[in-house]
């Protein structure tokens, strides 16, 4: 089938960037959709063109990596789908698409369709972890976990950091993203030591990084490609209240004002 | 100049020797840690652990990943799980049978003393992971739950889900991130290593990209570890992410870092067969879906009916009979082989007659929709999504495919390579699975030499150099930076007519149709033959647009596979002189009766360790013998 593509060119994060419209014949049902981007790319490069840059890796929709907006979605249109396992039967002979990187003004333009998603590990390593040195842990089992709890924090354990849901958030919050770490670590006895410094520290970072607030709208948890919930919002606002009504100087101590 | 192998084994009674090693091992008071500066290049589960651990240690760790964060690391592809050996199930487990199946499933051809370790620190492991939070698979009783894996009777699998490697992944990134927090690593995301600078026989640092700008830039260390995965993308088509590649540990070789057994690759039983030419990757489904699922093909050839039409009586669970005693969970080579033999002989399934069921019909009857749905719902969906076709309702097709390597560098017991200060880990390294690895242990052995041996190792070779001594302007290191700037040139002048992922494709072809899942000499040596003809058109036509300071995808992939070709070369020669067959190395000239692997342990039980003799010069064949004094080398049953 044939496919049209309009797709975001930018040289890099100091020029700007246009649309640039390519048609594409022989696109087969059974390609993905970043294979029929690696026959467009074999096809610029053969001709001595700048092929489009995009990010992936795995290409099983378990690292993150890839990413972008399809026709103004993330990932396109397919639900729970990252676009690398999105495959083109999904799509008409004729169709007309547009892509286009995340935008979001914490994730700035690298190159094409390829954005700086730094901030997420920044946001991490303010605390979305558990403070355990190699070799101090007790043995496994000698802390029982409830099965449900388990399987909660695996559902919120289960967001690959891709960022979509920003991309899809009018705010550009990254509260889905941030609630999800906040929500797994929390959920679990192991984690729960730590549960207030981190939710104030990384609900901290999070603003100072540029991603927006959260408006409820719900964008997120529908694009979200792991099913990944908004309930855990919840969960990260009410954590990052207690700790900081209940330890004001705990969380002064963490920065918070 | 011939290797001196030492493997620095300790001696005495098996269990004890990791103790002793870690006894005798030097320290560095924790007051000068800092002083010392440790590279790590990679940031997967290996890469990432070691990084967190010695930063916790207080050593100054600088940490390289090509990726724009470390949680996109493959190691994040791993579903099934991690084997340890808390025999949390009772059924008689201990870390000598863990050791044991491990020696075993890798067909008599890994270090005793080596794979009785990795059983022992595997019970840390677990419990370091749930400390972190890892969120493993739990009884309602709220203890850790266990699955069973190939190669094993005993239930020693810890999981999360059908994202096991992701889970872990995450919790090693996590500790990591807080390092980066602490001040004790600094992450140099997107700077992929390009050359291992050597000085005074020691490893002192590497040469870099840094992938946005292109600025090359030369990094000293006092030690330097490499945990950069595997090369099964030498193939092409693998299960591979796209980025794996073996560009790290191939540069460090031709440095005088020794390189083990290239030709034990590992061709995974359960993947999504190829749909067409345009494929990038292939997936795998995990093997832990031969727990509840059944392999069959029909009992005619060229059989097209629905296979839901096809009565019971009309399938050959073929590996169910050929191996009664392990069915669907023997060891992987195995069941690929099987794979390969039924479609060799016209009984394979699907539009390219390359694949066989795998059908959990009967599992759904007996556990019902929901448990299979609870135990492999994610991999269940990722194959619908790439197939179109419901695996509850109709079998899965699946075929082999490459998937892990067994081979990388040589180390010795303490990770170390051939040249001093180079530790490495992980898949990159040659040690542990032998020719063939079980499944669930590739997590735990990069979680093992990263959080419980390359720390103290790594720390006891530290103690006996000082640090410091010196700079990146040393002659060597602008020597090495030079050569990388050469060599981007070099690509990027030669403006030919094809592109690059036409010769990695034309390279991938030739690998899999002459050192895949069987191997002979005829078809060897032409590969041979061949390879070397399109390495040289490559430099004379590959086609790389763009230019050096920018962000190149095209110039990254040229250099990737202008790598894979030499190391293609070598691990068909290596597959030439290893004149056996062995676990995943399967030479067609030694078989048994029944068409298994045949080893020649009177010749081979050994590791070839070749070593880079210069260009244009065939590299040296050197060997490590493989002593067993503890197990009884057997011929491999799993009948
Ligand atoms: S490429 Fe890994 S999630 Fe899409």
């Amino acid at each position: 089938m044939k496919i049209i593509l309009n797709i975001w060119r930018q040289k890099n994060s100091s020029s700007p960037g246009k649309m640039v419209r390519y048609e594409l014949d022989k696109v087969n049902e059974h390609m993905s959709f970043l294979e029929m981007l690696d026959v467009l790319n074999e096809d610029l490069a053969r001709k001595g063109e700048d092929p489009v840059a995009f990010e992936h890796d795995c290409r099983e929709g378990i690292c993150g990596c890839c990413g972008f907006m399809v026709n103004g979605i993330a990932h396109g249109p397919e639900r729970s789908t990252t676009v690398c396992q999105l495959h083109m039967r999904h799509f008409r002979d004729g169709d007309e698409l547009w892509l286009e990187p995340f935008r979001a003004k914490a994730f700035p333009v690298i190159k094409d369709l390829v954005v700086d998603r730094s901030a997420f590990d920044r946001v991490i390593a303010a605390g979305g972890y558990i403070s355990i040195n190699t070799g101090s842990a007790p043995e496994a089992n000698s802390i029982p976990v409830e099965r449900q709890r388990a399987d909660r924090a695996m559902d919120a354990a289960a967001c690959i950091g891709c960022g979509a849901c920003v991309a899809a958030c009018p705010n550009a919050s990254a509260s889905l993203f941030v609630s999800a770490k906040i929500a797994h670590l929390g959920l679990l006895p192991q984690g729960e030591p730590e549960r207030d410094r981190r939710a104030v520290r990384m609900v901290l970072k999070m603003t100072e990084e540029g991603f927006g607030y959260c408006t409820n709208t719900g964008e997120c948890e529908a694009i979200c490609p792991k099913g990944v919930k908004i309930e855990n919002i919840a969960r990260m606002h009410r954590d990052f209240t207690r700790a900081v009504a209940l330890y004001r100087e705990a969380s002064k101590a963490a920065g918070a004002h | 100049m011939a290797f001196q192998l030492d493997a620095r084994t300790p001696s005495g009674p098996l269990e004890h020797r990791w103790s002793k090693a870690k006894q005798e091992m030097k320290l560095v008071s924790p007051a000068n840690r800092r002083k010392y500066t440790v590279i790590v290049v990679g940031s997967g589960l290996a890469g990432g652990s070691a990084a967190a651990t010695l930063g916790e240690l207080g050593y100054n760790v600088k940490c390289f990943s090509y990726h724009d964060s470390p949680r996109r690391a493959h190691s994040i592809g791993a579903q099934g799980g991690i084997n340890a050996a808390k025999n949390y199930q009772n059924d008689g487990d201990s870390a000598y049978r863990l050791f044991y199946d491990t020696i075993k499933g890798g067909d008599f051809r890994s270090r005793e003393s080596n794979v009785y370790r990795l059983a022992e620190v595997s019970v840390d492991i677990i419990d370091q992971c749930v400390a972190q939070g890892v969120p493993f698979a739990r009884e309602y009783g709220g203890t850790l739950a266990n699955r069973s894996f190939g190669g094993a009777q005993v239930s020693r699998t810890f999981y999360a889900r059908g994202q096991t490697g992701q889970q872990l992944l995450l919790g090693c990134y996590q500790a990591l991130e807080r390092q980066v927090d602490a001040g004790r690593v600094r992450m140099f995301h997107r700077h992929e290593m390009l050359d291992l600078v050597v000085i005074g026989g020691r490893a002192r640092g590497i040469v870099t990209r840094n992938l946005l700008t292109g600025a090359i830039d030369c990094h000293v260390a006092d030690a330097v570890v490499l945990a950069t995965g595997g090369y099964s993308n030498v193939f092409y088509l693998s299960t591979n992410a796209k980025a794996c590649n073996a560009t790290a540990i191939w540069r460090a070789y031709k440095r005088g870092a020794g390189f083990g057994n290239p030709c034990y690759t590992q061709i995974h039983p359960t993947c999504i067969p190829q749909s067409g030419d345009y494929q990038s990757k292939l997936t795998l489904m995990s093997e832990s879906l031969r727990n509840d699922g059944r392999i069959w093909v029909p009992k005619k050839k060229g059989d097209t009916r629905n296979p839901n039409e096809i009565p019971e009586e009309e399938r050959d669970y073929y590996l169910e009979r050929m191996y009664p005693a392990f069915g669907n969970l023997c060891p992987r080579d195995i069941a690929s082989r099987a794979a390969k033999l039924m479609c060799d002989q016209g009984f394979g399934v699907g539009p390219s007659g390359r694949g066989v069921y795998l059908d959990f019909k009967e599992a759904i009857g007996r556990l019902g929709r929901k448990t299979i749905e609870e135990r492999y719902g994610n991999l269940f969906e990722m194959y619908e999504q790439i197939t179109a076709e419901d695996p509850y309702s109709v079998p899965m097709r699946i075929y082999p495919a490459v998937h892990y390597t067994m081979g990388g560098l040589w180390v010795d017991y303490h990770l170390q390579s051939t040249i001093p200060g180079l530790f490495v880990l992980g898949e990159a390294n040659f040690s542990d699975h032998g020719a063939n690895r079980l499944g669930a242990s590739a997590l735990m052995q990069g979680l093992a030499d990263g959080y419980f041996i390359a720390p103290y190792t790594v720390g006891h070779f530290l103690a006996q150099v000082k640090p410091g001594g010196v700079e990146a302007e040393h002659a060597e290191f602008r020597a090495a930076k030079e050569q990388v700037e050469q060599r981007t040139r070099r690509l990027l002048s030669i403006q030919g007519k094809k592109t690059v992922d036409d010769f990695h494709r034309e390279l991938g072809k030739i690998m899999w149709e002459y050192c895949g899942m069987a191997r002979n000499a005829t078809g060897l040596k032409h590969a041979l033959e061949k390879i070397p003809e399109v390495r040289e058109e490559f430099w004379h036509n590959v086609n790389v647009p763009g230019s050096a300071e920018e962000l190149n995808q095209s110039l990254e992939k040229a250099g990737r596979v202008a790598d894979f070709f030499e190391l293609g070369e070598l691990t068909c020669l290596d597959a030439l002189e290893r004149e056996e067959s062995c676990g995943g190395h399967f030479r067609e000239e030694h078989q048994t009766e029944e068409g298994e692997a045949k080893r020649d342990d009177e010749r081979f039980c050994h590791a070839a360790v070749w070593e880079y003799a210069g260009e244009d010069k065939p590299p040296v064949r050197n060997v490590e013998p493989l002593q067993f004094e503890f197990v009884h080398l057997a011929q491999r049953s799993y009948k």
